[in-house]
């Protein structure tokens, strides 16, 4: 194990130390990864030169997980132990998996997730993510030369909170520090409008391999607003890829093919769907298990018919997401091409025609997911000259709970920029009645049952009270990955009956911690080393923190005691560090987190008051007076623009 | 400390405790704001830091979905001269209204039975005037005569109107589809 450096106390570390971190596309089809290196961003190729990452998992009978191209020529020699397109069933039970009879695998029901089973046991839809994580990892790793900090996920901007938390999970499980979830379309835009210092009203229209989302933004002074965003977390490239296959079969007069034949088939068929982008017709050869041999061509006009009404469904929600705007087509600057899905000549030609201008193609539109989520990690992770533009998300979905009759009650709408935070009171039906059922859902329907579950917990001991008067404060929390906590309280009687819910879908730490064991019996890296590692890292890194806090504003915000008492928990931790002491370590951590909560908030205020006051400046100055003070000055210089 | 969780959202963006806002002025102090305590500025510092970030950062938008909406702002502009604008409670809005509301709905549910996606729009282009004409009623109430009972029943009216404007988006939406 390489040694940790811990500089001199007071000292701090080098100011200009470069955090390693990335940013991950984990895709339905292709994952890739991608940092910044010298102020660019870069997608991070393998060995032999290749960008993209084929998101398949192959597992042996030993349990050993082989990922990328050599697992896709396993496909149709494997195919129950080849898992391609893992992603359609991340954070989805079985019966919300549409062609489940189509797939080659065997599935099982669990409570939340469908599990695989293959031929070395079952597995999640998470194990098989973190598996193609844990290769990215390994080589943003060796590209960068060092463990790194973090990474920044993208998600599907129409993934449910079921779906982020299983990537989050995912990515936990592969030994990542997830700096943020950033939805996809939003990372196109940062890639893109860094880029092209691009100002106004953009469309990002990104079909992937498995999903579909649309996010309408406003591009301004460094700002990166989303106004709405809408899609299909089931629609996409594979759906092409399926109408060619059934195509197929129907034209060669096949009803039913062995999954050998199937695997070998949807390959021929994305090949054909892919020889279209270039070429007006493509010829679609194969001779199956049974030798029956097929040999059709299948041109553009044909290709055109048999997914018009995939190309019409990717409409609706893009109408949706202007009228959430507020906008009309004619606002719309630019519309920005993601997804390997949008290179269809079909895709481009309806993306031209609604919006009545030619969508914009000039970033790779495989790459430009990965490269916007470098460039926010590399923001997150707090590398220097990354600070100069803010990015504002939202929530795809509505979130609320179930009332009486099996109705929703929204909470929180659709749209609403994260973080968000609603509270709404309820009450009780009934006289005495001791305890009530929450349960969270999410979804723009009004029906609960048409809705997506997202958890159910009881709120118990209210005191004996007549129908009505009782007041259960349900408060949803929503941070800036897009992921919710609820907690409830009961206000009328005083008495503290208050939960907080993860909802129930999510692996809890310790499934995480079972399923980072098993998988470290074939890794050979020791578990605890690597928690004692990350302990020691996150620990030195506190230090840091909280040493530049100080230098930044203690004197001016602390009383000598307050500093004292700061400073007495830090030399906790730097001896705590000195140690290979895992627990006591976690205790100096977070006595030195609670020690400085006060001071991290009167450093909020001061900086919001020098906004405030910076502005004030600013409109002073732009009426021809002279700024009163130099401390004044200085304030609106450091103001953001 | 002067600058805390109590302070109104007018104080928070450096605004007047008007109806009648400035509203490039409200983005721009947002986006100062938002640029100082989003939560993307502090991933890599302590809990502590994260924490406040995100409960300014949740607060921040608060305010701004608050008073960027002229229902939300009028509601919170009497809630903060104790009015209850009680649009859950009170009910009774005169009869008038009440027919007018009826024509409203009738006109949306037969232009949705009728696919017809003009007479939709129009609906919407008259519904938005007579949203207008309510906002310059409110600013009237609120800014210049300070009669907050009759601010509190032009918002309860406002509310109407904005499920109305709900109702013919889903109108819009069903017929696309």
């Amino acid at each position: 194990m390489a040694l940790l450096q811990i500089s001199e106390p007071g000292m701090g570390t080098a100011p200009h130390e470069h955090r390693l971190a990335v940013g991950i596309d984990l895709g339905t089809t292709n994952s890739l990864v991608a940092t910044v290196r010298n102020g660019i961003s870069v997608v991070i190729n393998d060995e032999e030169g290749r960008p993209l990452l084929p998101s398949v998992v192959h597992y042996d009978r030993g349990g050993c997980a082989q990922v990328g191209y050599g697992a896709q020529t396993l496909q149709s020699q494997d195919p129950h132990n080849t898992i391609v397109s893992v992603k359609r069933f991340m954070g989805r039970g079985l019966k919300d998996i549409e062609d489940i009879g189509r797939m080659p695998y065997h599935f099982v029901d669990a409570p939340g997730m469908v599990q695989i089973r293959a031929a070395c046991g079952i597995r999640s839809p998470v194990e098989v993510s973190a598996e193609i994580l844990k290769v990215l990892r390994a080589r943003g790793e060796k590209a960068l030369g060092g463990e790194l900090v973090g990474a920044v996920i993208t998600v599907p901007a129409y993934f449910d909170d079921a779906q982020r938390q299983a990537t989050k999970d995912a990515a936990k499980l592969a030994g990542l520090n997830v700096l943020r979830l950033l939805n996809e379309p939003t990372a196109a835009a940062i890639a893109y409008g860094l880029d092209n210092a691009a100002e106004g009203i953009y469309a990002v229209y990104d079909l992937g391999g498995g999903t579909f989302d649309i996010s309408i933004l406003r591009l301004s002074q460094g700002v990166f607003e989303v106004l709405a965003t809408a899609g299909d977390s089931a629609l996409g490239g594979d759906d092409f890829d399926q109408r060619v296959f059934c195509w197929a079969l129907e034209k060669s007069n096949l009803s039913f093919v062995t999954p050998h034949d199937m695997r070998n088939l949807l390959t021929r068929a994305r090949e054909a769907k892919e020889a279209l982008t270039e070429h007006g017709e493509a010829r679609m050869t194969s001779v199956l298990m049974g030798g029956e041999t097929i040999d059709l061509t299948l041109t553009g006009d044909i290709f055109t018919d048999i997914t018009r009404t995939l190309v019409n469904k990717t409409l609706v929600p893009t109408r949706k997401a202007l009228r959430d705007a507020g906008l009309t087509v004619e606002q719309v600057k630019g519309v920005v091409m993601v997804g390997g899905a949008t290179r269809m000549p079909q895709i481009q030609r309806a993306v031209a025609e609604f919006f009545r201008q030619e969508p914009l193609n000039n970033l790779d539109p495989e790459k430009v997911v990965a490269l916007g989520a470098a460039i926010q990690a590399n923001l997150l992770a707090g590398n220097r000259g990354a600070d100069d533009w803010l990015l504002l998300d939202v929530i795809p979905l509505s979130l609320g709970i179930e009332t009486m009759g099996g109705l929703t009650e929204k909470i929180i709408p659709r749209n609403s920029t994260i973080p968000v935070a609603r509270a709404q009171e309820f009450t009780t039906f009934k006289d005495g009645q001791a305890a009530m059922s929450i349960h969270v859902v999410q979804g723009e329907r009004e029906l609960v049952a048409d809705c997506r579950s997202l958890a159910r917990f009881e709120l118990k001991g209210i005191p004996p009270m007549v129908a009505g008067a009782a007041r259960v404060r349900v408060t949803f929390q929503v941070d800036a990955d897009g992921l919710l906590s609820v907690t409830a309280q009961e206000k009328a009687s005083g008495v503290e009956a208050s939960v907080a819910v993860k909802p129930s879908y999510g692996l809890t730490d310790e499934q995480i911690t079972g399923m980072l064991k098993d998988s470290y019996l074939h890794a050979k890296e020791d578990v605890h080393a690597r928690a004692l590692r990350e302990q020691q890292v996150d620990g030195q890194r506190l230090l840091e923190a909280t040493q530049s806090a100080l230098e930044e504003n203690g004197e001016a915000l602390l009383s000598a005691e307050e500093r004292a008492a700061i400073d007495e928990e830090m030399a906790r931790l730097r001896a705590a560090l000195q140690s290979d002491n895992l627990k006591a370590i976690k205790l100096a951590v977070d006595r030195l987190n609670h020690a400085t909560v006060e001071f991290a908030s009167r450093r909020m205020n001061a900086s919001i008051r020098q906004a405030l006051t910076g502005h004030r400046i600013d409109e002073l100055a732009a009426i021809g007076d002279q700024p009163s003070t130099k401390a004044d000055v200085n304030s609106a210089a450091s103001s953001k623009p | 400390m002067a600058l805390d969780f109590n302070q109104d959202f007018f104080e928070l963006f450096g605004l007047q405790p008007r109806f009648q806002i400035d509203l490039a002025k409200l983005e721009q102090s947002y986006r100062d704001i938002q640029s100082r305590v989003h939560p993307d500025r502090f991933a890599h510092l302590s809990q502590a830091e994260r924490r406040v970030s995100m409960q300014w950062a949740t607060r921040a938008n608060e305010a701004y979905q608050t008073l960027k909406r002229p229902l939300t702002r009028a509601r919170y502009l009497l809630l903060l001269q104790g009015v209850h604008t009680q649009e859950e409670t009170n009910t009774a809005m005169p009869a008038e209204f009440l027919m007018a509301q009826l024509e409203w709905r009738e006109a949306i549910q037969d232009a949705r039975s009728a696919r017809d996606g003009h007479g939709l729009m129009h609906l919407e282009t008259k519904l938005n005037r007579d949203l207008a004409e309510m906002h310059e009623e409110l600013a009237r109430l609120l800014d210049a005569e300070k009669n907050f009972p009759a601010a509190a029943e032009t918002v309860r009216k406002l509310r109407f109107y904005e499920k109305l404007q709900h109702e013919i988006g889903e109108a819009l939406e069903s017929i696309e589809t």
